[in-house]
């Protein structure tokens, strides 16, 4: 009983939720330093293999392609630490804030 | 347990595996006599997730993530620990602002994991009412933590030798005026809940913890301070800079489980002027040393009061990239028997079927937490230890 003026007040109020993913998808507040999708430079990689040997999940996974060796990133098994941005010597990769991730194959979540 | 259930006015009732009162699995069996509870037993090994085995196959840089992901909610007690553990090896000094920065970091982790245990409490007393608002406000912090931090949740932000992340001038104000914000609502709360008869009613003298039981059975946190035992971590053994932070600890001497609400709420009071402190005494200065990869041989141990209670992490190197030995005792577990110490009637003091699940939640039970060694076949007499490799393989 003790809430009761509390909720009838709230009753003029606006809601606290917002109608996502329907509407109000721009109102939702992205910070600056969010740690989202990840996104990989090719140029800028030397394919020293740090982002994997540092990458707690075992996300980012070094191939080779014609250029030499280079990092491949599993977003679906990604923790978005950021530790590979961090360990990254030349900064090819950087952590995006781009955070709807969502999709149908597991091979739509590979970041080239 | 010493009561005999096969005399026929006492009866077993199985409570869980699931949903006893939270979303994680705990077993409760109880032995009631009519309604009343005489004899509780708990089983709490159903979300073993090998991590402590784990640690040991990932390099010390790895272990702060998996050491963060032991629980979601005290993320950054976990992580503060840890690191703190590893830069003991290293006797290394971490800078000023970094530690600062640590500390309003876990203070705004604890308002919210306390405003979270008293939506829930609020919610195991059939008051959702309050438990919708409580929550809420919480978005606020919540808010306020994926600002500095860059993640609502798992937040990244304690490494060692420092933090991951500089805090901006311009979320001083931000975080000052959430923090006015949140006392306000908090103070409201905590009239709410001295004020209203519904939490009155299925609170007080429900899980009664006597003081002498509470240090005898080793309760820890909020439950052993709501039985007047002045014990906080960050007072007794201050880390960080807990010794430069002048806060209260804060005792009830009800000894039930309002007390423990009581206590919680007061500690978010305490908990927003300790980050309007750091924000005022913020000093100038790096926030990270760089250190080598390999800390050197030896042992350490460090404890941080986590938001459930005092937390204990050790650490055994043997000067490779990888620790010999890692242990985590987490506070839920040490408030297990206190738990069942609160479930049985004794004397005057009756348990009710239906107190059962305020009083389990009444500890801010996190059983996810509690239970992590490695893998053990019993009847094929086989330790399963799982390298990085092999858990790669398995989810490709």
């Amino acid at each position: 009983m003790a809430m009761l003026p509390e909720v009838l007040k709230h009753l003029f109020k606006k809601r606290a939720t917002l109608m996502y993913p329907f509407r109000d998808r721009e109102k939702i507040p992205v910070p600056e330093g969010l740690r989202g999708k990840i996104s990989f430079n090719r140029e800028l990689c030397i394919g020293c293999g740090l982002c994997a040997r540092f990458c707690p999940s075992g996300a980012a996974e070094l191939i080779e392609d014609d250029k030499g060796k280079r990092p491949i990133f599993h977003i679906d098994q990604c923790l978005f630490c950021a530790q590979c941005e961090e360990v990254c010597p030349r900064k090819a990769i950087t952590l995006t804030r781009e955070f709807e991730l969502a999709g149908f194959s597991r091979s739509d979540l590979i970041v080239k | 347990m010493s009561v005999n259930s096969s005399y026929e006015r006492f009866f077993d009732v199985p409570i869980g595996p699931q949903h006893p009162a939270l979303k994680e699995p705990l077993f409760l069996k109880l032995i009631v006599e009519g309604e009343h509870v005489v004899a509780a037993d708990v089983d709490v090994s159903y979300t073993h997730r090998g991590i402590e085995r784990a640690m040991q196959e990932r390099n010390y840089i790895q272990n702060i993530y998996l050491a963060e992901r032991i629980c979601g909610i005290c993320n950054v007690a976990h992580t503060l620990c840890y690191c703190q553990n590893v830069e003991g090896l290293y006797d290394v000094e971490v800078p000023s602002r970094a530690l600062y920065i640590r500390v309003l970091v876990e203070e705004l982790a604890r308002i919210h994991s306390h405003l979270l245990w008293l939506g829930v409490a609020a919610h195991e007393i059939g008051f959702d009412t309050l438990f919708m608002y409580v929550w809420r406000d919480r978005e606020i912090v919540m808010d306020l933590i994926e600002e500095i931090t860059g993640n609502r949740v798992t937040s990244a932000i304690n490494t060692i030798g420092g933090v991951r992340r500089d805090i901006k001038p311009k979320t001083y104000d931000k975080c000052l005026k959430a923090m006015d914000y949140i006392e306000g609502r908090t103070n409201y709360y905590k009239k709410v809940c001295e004020t209203d008869p519904t939490i009155a009613a299925r609170c007080v003298g429900v899980g009664i913890l006597k003081p002498d039981e509470a240090v005898r059975l080793c309760a820890v946190g909020p439950t052993l301070r709501a039985s007047n035992v002045k014990y906080d971590v960050r007072a007794d053994d201050p880390y960080a800079v807990h010794d430069e932070i002048p806060f209260n600890v804060i005792t009830y001497d009800t000894n039930d489980s309002f007390g423990r609400i009581l206590v919680r709420i007061d500690e978010i009071l305490e908990s927003i002027n300790m980050v309007r402190y750091c924000i005022k005494h913020m000093p100038s200065g790096p926030v990270r040393v760089k250190l080598r990869l390999n800390p050197p041989v030896g042992e350490h141990l460090s404890r941080v009061e986590a938001p459930r209670g005092e937390l204990v992490h050790y650490v055994r190197s043997n000067g490779s990239e990888k620790p010999e030995r890692y242990k985590v005792r987490t506070p839920t577990f040490e408030n297990l028997p206190a738990l069942c110490e609160m479930l049985t009637s004794k004397g005057n003091y009756v348990v009710n079927i239906a107190d059962v699940p305020v009083i389990f939640a009444s500890i801010d039970p996190c059983l996810s937490c509690t239970s992590r060694v490695a893998i053990l076949d019993s009847e094929k007499e086989k330790v399963w230890i799982g390298s990085l490799e092999e858990l790669k393989r398995l989810k490709r």
